[in-house]
């Protein structure tokens, strides 16, 4: 009984690993700058790894390789946006724009915008 | 009692993330600048750190997860150290 609770558990814990790390690729994939493929990258480092190694730890259950796994996870959500947020920094002070609102295709601020560019002609 | 031998659902568990890490080298290969390049290496650091942790597990080799830590580490020390050159120096050559 227990085992099979355990089993069903693992099973769902990584099966949610597995998927918010697909959705992750899928927008660093396919997401359009930048500082939106960062938002969406520092999804798998949380939630997906995080349920994955969570499936490890209860698969190892009580001994030492549990605690080596629930300290890689302590780190993996500590470092992780860290660097996300590091890359995020160096590339917006590399310069690189990240595409707003306004340069879309409708909305106030395209207005706001043609006349700025008005005024400066 | 369980479907299936609880190793063969980690072993596939890593499969399914070695297929989604190699998805993500096309951004590591066709990033336009070098953030996104090394956002998506980062990202690939990640999926190792998990992909050890299952083998860990499936194969029941309970040293791997050294491995793994010493990897999530040094993935943290280049993301930082990329990041910090292409800020202060232009590159990291």
């Amino acid at each position: 009984m227990i085992e099979t609770l355990r089993f069903w558990a693992i099973v769902v814990l990584l099966g949610l690993g597995v998927l918010f790390t697909f959705v992750s690729t899928v927008g660093v994939i396919r997401l359009p700058d930048v500082y939106s493929r960062a938002h969406t990258a520092s999804q798998t480092d949380t939630l997906g790894a995080g349920f994955a190694l969570a499936g490890v730890a209860v698969a190892f259950g009580w001994q030492h390789a549990a605690v080596y796994t629930v300290l890689l996870l302590f780190f993996v959500f500590i470092t992780n946006p860290t660097a996300a947020h590091a890359i995020s920094r160096s590339a917006a002070e590399t310069g690189v724009e990240p595409i707003l609102a306004a340069e879309g295709e409708d909305g106030n601020e395209t207005e706001g915008d043609a006349e700025t560019d008005g005024e400066s002609r | 009692m369980t479907p299936v031998p609880l190793e063969d659902v980690f072993l596939a568990a890593a499969a399914l993330f070695v297929v989604l890490a190699i998805a993500m080298f096309y951004r590591a290969v066709v990033g336009p600048t070098t953030q996104d390049r090394l956002l998506a290496v980062n990202v690939l650091g990640t999926n190792t750190v998990v992909i050890l942790a299952l083998l860990a597990a499936g194969l029941d080799q309970s040293w791997f997860l050294d491995v793994a830590l010493i990897y999530a580490l040094l993935n943290f020390l280049m993301s930082i150290a990329i990041s910090k050159f292409t800020v202060e120096r232009g590159g990291v050559l």
